[in-house]
């Protein structure tokens, strides 16, 4: 059951940071990865939201595990990152991974704060 | 906005991810850790699925430069699901500060490192064997 869970969440996570990344390169671009900062946040806000709260094992799997660890990634950020570096652009590879550990960190805190004040 | 997306490909990133996301969850699961304990195994994950990206990424633009769904299927959907951005930064937020600043930056070392090392090392897999001197030429 639990298995069904994580897949069921990670089923609509995966897609749904793609489509993100599809739509915000095509507003924005693609000089700098505003798509994977942008779902690195809101899944680090909700988990954190999420696990400040009484939550089911049940839910934790769905909601956490599947869809929250299938939305965000390391491995695409990573890669971004070394992509920047290869091209000379070390500044800005620099700048994306503080932007982005500062901007989870401070969201995933954010999450925790607010479940705490409902 | 028009996004033209092919069902496919979502199909592709879908089932690539549930695969990632159930391989996490089953290392999670044989490697349990508490708050008090380095999380060894979402550092083992994010790691090992950036060494993962770096050779894949590398072997698929020599190999198989136009093979769209592959790289949606194994990069975005199977290790973008396998590795995992919003528990590695919750467990900083809940370790101890030692453990956490000491984790945060074992995390950031290890997959930079990984995501260099798995690109460099598919380069050096994909040089041909008997390559003439560029003098030579």
């Amino acid at each position: 059951m639990t298995l069904l869970l994580v897949a069921l969440g990670a089923a609509i996570g995966a897609p749904l940071r793609y489509l993100t990344d599809r739509y915000v390169q095509a507003r924005y671009g693609t000089g700098f990865p505003w798509g994977t900062l942008a779902v690195n946040a809101v899944g680090s806000l909700v988990l954190g939201f999420l696990l400040g709260q009484p939550l089911s094992p049940g839910l934790t799997a769905l909601l956490g595990t599947g869809f929250c660890g299938a939305l965000t990634t390391y491995s695409t950020f990573s890669w971004e990152t070394l992509t920047f570096a290869r091209r000379g652009e070390q500044a800005t590879a620099v700048a994306y991974v503080l932007v982005s550990l500062l901007t989870g960190l401070g969201a995933a805190s954010l999450g925790a704060i607010t479940a705490q004040a409902l | 906005m028009d996004l033209d997306v092919d069902r496919r490909a979502l199909a592709a990133v879908s089932a690539g991810g549930v695969l990632g996301a159930l391989a996490r969850y089953a290392i999670g699961a044989a490697w349990p850790h508490t708050s008090s304990e380095f999380p060894w195994s979402t550092w083992l994950i994010n790691v090992s699925g950036c060494f993962l990206i770096g050779v894949l990424f590398t072997l698929l633009a020599h190999f198989r430069p136009g093979h769209r769904l592959t790289r949606l299927f194994l990069g975005t959907g199977l290790l973008g699901g396998y590795t995992t951005f919003s528990t590695a930064e919750v467990e900083v937020q809940h370790a101890t500060p030692a453990i956490g600043l000491g984790y945060l930056a074992a995390t950031i070392t290890g997959a930079l490192l990984a995501v260099w090392a798995g690109s460099t090392l598919a380069a050096l897999g994909t040089r041909p064997r008997h390559e003439a001197p560029v003098d030579a030429r």
